[in-house]
């Protein structure tokens, strides 16, 4: 029984390092920090828009092209991570082949940079 | 190992490469001003890899543990597919580019849905199956929407993703069914699970819900109703491709999950199937004849044919499927001939898709009108074109199988069918004289693609170019 407690150790750790910290940084907040509000610090924060307004209005594609290509960006770390932690398991094969996906979105990335897509004017 | 599994799907790394690296190479050189050469190019290679595959033997060879299959079927499918695709590639560069539409990325993103496609056909497991789809119909919604200015055009684009997303979702729930009762995705492992005879009751389920996702992409009734609309709003050439690579990868595709996974289970799909097929050819046949825009007549025309082409499916049979491949091929040829008709149709320089502009045609331009009558009477299954043959193909196909009713619902169809074909024929030979006729612009690519389909319909009553053979070879593959 110990033993098995013993094993989760590290998560309790983990746990009250996390609950701690968050703590310490929001009462630092609460007592350090230089209060002053005014109506548009307090209002929610929503990517530049009114909270609340009309769904249906215009506004900038730029913000989807920037955005989707985050998300490109961002999913091939959900295909990095599972292979980084199997790392030692997977054959050259594999090791390969995440070298080939890597270079494929490298060409996409070189693409999209070079048509501009990444440039906001 | 990993080397011979390489080896076999070689035509698919070359072919993904080569769009790369043109991708790479013409963003960082002439842009735009390559576009016409890379569609030349791509075209070429296609016709390559095409050669290549035709004469490579006839081996079925197994990759990846059976997620990929290189038989006589996929070879079949995939020649058809590369070659429809380079022929679409060449008619459209004059279409795209006098319109400012042929970008650089048009020919790559064909290339990409190709590569797609061949994946589809050679899939053995479900997992190779979505990836292949997934492929093929992303670069396929981006060119639906390649006019960005227009809003038909982007509609088009739109309304393909959306559709097309929901019908992956449905095709993924039943795969996740399949796999959740037959505890393997490959094709070899679901077709132990299922068993002889009526398949279990949850293998069933998602063998429905893969059918349904698989119908959406082939556009059968009654989930057909994107292609009216996406075929209206895309660029006349786009709506060419849609019209036919797509369709035969499709097919093939559907052959394939139905005899290499539920192949023993005939009984389950065949009703399934046979009312996909008789709902696509009435609904084809009758939806026509109200259409005054012959983009919107052509996609219900593909409705029709992907109904008769089902039937073949439908027979569970091997001569079954060699009547679907063979029908497949032909309807590709005449389409072809006919789209490059539709692209060359112009008023002053506008592109016209309605289909009283063919008023009188027989006088202006009688090669033309004679080439696009025989295409038309070939579509709709008049003898003695090919196009009959490929009907009497599938009904027979369809009555050895014992579906007697759904070959006697065939004919009925066919001949409602060729009312609205016969009155394009009408039109061009019979029609008022009208003012303002349409642009008598030489386009000798258009012209001679057109001839040649035309010529092909004739002259291959004599032994259809021999594809029947090949087609037997390729459907004994599939069907042991």
């Amino acid at each position: 029984m110990d033993e098995m407690l013993r094993e989760y150790l590290p998560i309790l750790v983990f746990l009250a390092i996390a609950i701690g910290l968050g703590l310490v940084l929001i009462l630092a907040a609460v007592v350090v920090a230089v209060r002053n509000p005014d109506p548009e610090k307090i209002s929610a924060y929503e990517c530049g828009f009114n909270a609340f307004d009309d769904a249906r209005m215009k506004f900038d594609v730029r913000f989807y092209l920037v955005s989707i290509l985050f998300i490109i960006f961002d999913l091939e770390i959900a295909f990095l991570f599972p292979w980084a932690v199997a790392f030692k398991d997977v054959s050259m094969v594999g090791f390969w082949s995440m070298m080939v996906f890597l270079g494929v979105l490298t060409a996409g990335f070189a693409y999209e940079w070079k048509k501009g897509a990444l440039e906001w004017e | 190992m990993i080397q011979a599994d390489l080896n076999i799907i070689l035509p698919e790394i070359i072919l993904s490469v080569y769009a790369m690296l043109a991708l790479i190479g013409a963003v960082y050189t002439s842009q735009d001003k390559a576009a016409a050469m890379l569609t030349y190019l791509t075209a070429i290679v296609f016709a390559l890899v095409a050669f290549w595959i035709a004469g490579a033997g006839q081996a079925t060879n197994i990759a990846f543990n059976g997620m990929f299959i290189d038989d006589g079927f996929s070879r079949f499918a995939k020649v058809t597919i590369l070659l429809s695709a380079a022929a679409v590639l060449v008619m459209s560069q004059d279409y795209m580019s006098r319109r400012g539409l042929l970008k650089f990325e048009y020919p790559i993103l064909i290339a990409l849905a190709v590569v797609g496609m061949m994946v589809m056909v050679s899939a053995g497991d479900l997992m190779s199956l979505y990836m292949g789809l997934e492929l093929q119909s992303l670069a396929l919604y981006v060119v639906a929407s390649f006019r960005r200015d227009s809003v038909k055009s982007t509609e088009a684009g739109m309304k393909y993703f959306v559709l097309g997303a929901l019908s992956s979702g449905l095709l993924l729930y039943g795969a996740s069914l399949i796999y959740g009762f037959a505890g393997t995705t490959t094709f070899s492992g679901i077709i132990d699970a299922a068993g002889h005879g009526p398949a279990p009751i949850g293998l069933l389920i998602g063998l429905v819900l893969v059918i349904s996702g698989l119908a959406f992409k082939i556009s059968a009734v009654p989930f057909h109703m994107w292609t009216p609309d996406v075929y209206e709003g895309s660029p006349t050439p786009v709506t060419a491709f849609f019209a036919t690579a797509p369709k035969v990868a499709a097919l093939a595709l559907f052959a394939r999950v139905m005899h290499d996974a539920f192949g023993h289970n005939v009984g389950d799909w065949q009703q399934v199937i046979a009312l996909l097929s008789v709902l696509s050819m009435f609904l084809g046949a009758i939806a026509a004849i109200g259409q005054t825009n012959i983009k919107r007549l052509m996609a219900y025309s593909s409705i029709a044919h992907m109904g008769f082409a089902m039937m073949g499916l439908a027979a569970g049979t091997a001569y079954g499927v060699q009547s679907m491949l063979v029908y497949v091929a032909i309807y590709v040829t005449m389409n072809i001939g006919t789209f490059a008709f539709i692209m060359s149709m112009e008023k002053d320089g506008q592109p016209v898709t309605d289909i009283s502009a063919l008023n009188m045609l027989s006088k202006t331009e009688p090669t033309k009108a004679i080439a696009m009558l025989v295409l038309l009477f070939s579509l709709a299954g008049v003898p003695p074109m090919v196009g009959f043959f490929g009907k009497l193909y599938v009904l027979r196909a369809a009555f050895d199988a014992g579906l007697v009713w759904l070959a006697i619902l065939g004919v009925i169809a066919s001949v409602i069918g060729a009312y609205y074909y016969l009155r394009l024929v009408y039109f061009m030979y019979f029609g008022e004289d009208q003012d303002d006729a349409l642009d008598r612009r030489s386009a000798p690519l258009l012209t001679s693609v057109l001839v040649a389909s035309a010529i092909i319909m004739v002259v291959g009553v004599v032994n259809l170019f021999g594809i029947e053979g090949a087609a037997q070879m390729a459907a004994a593959t599939l069907v042991n």
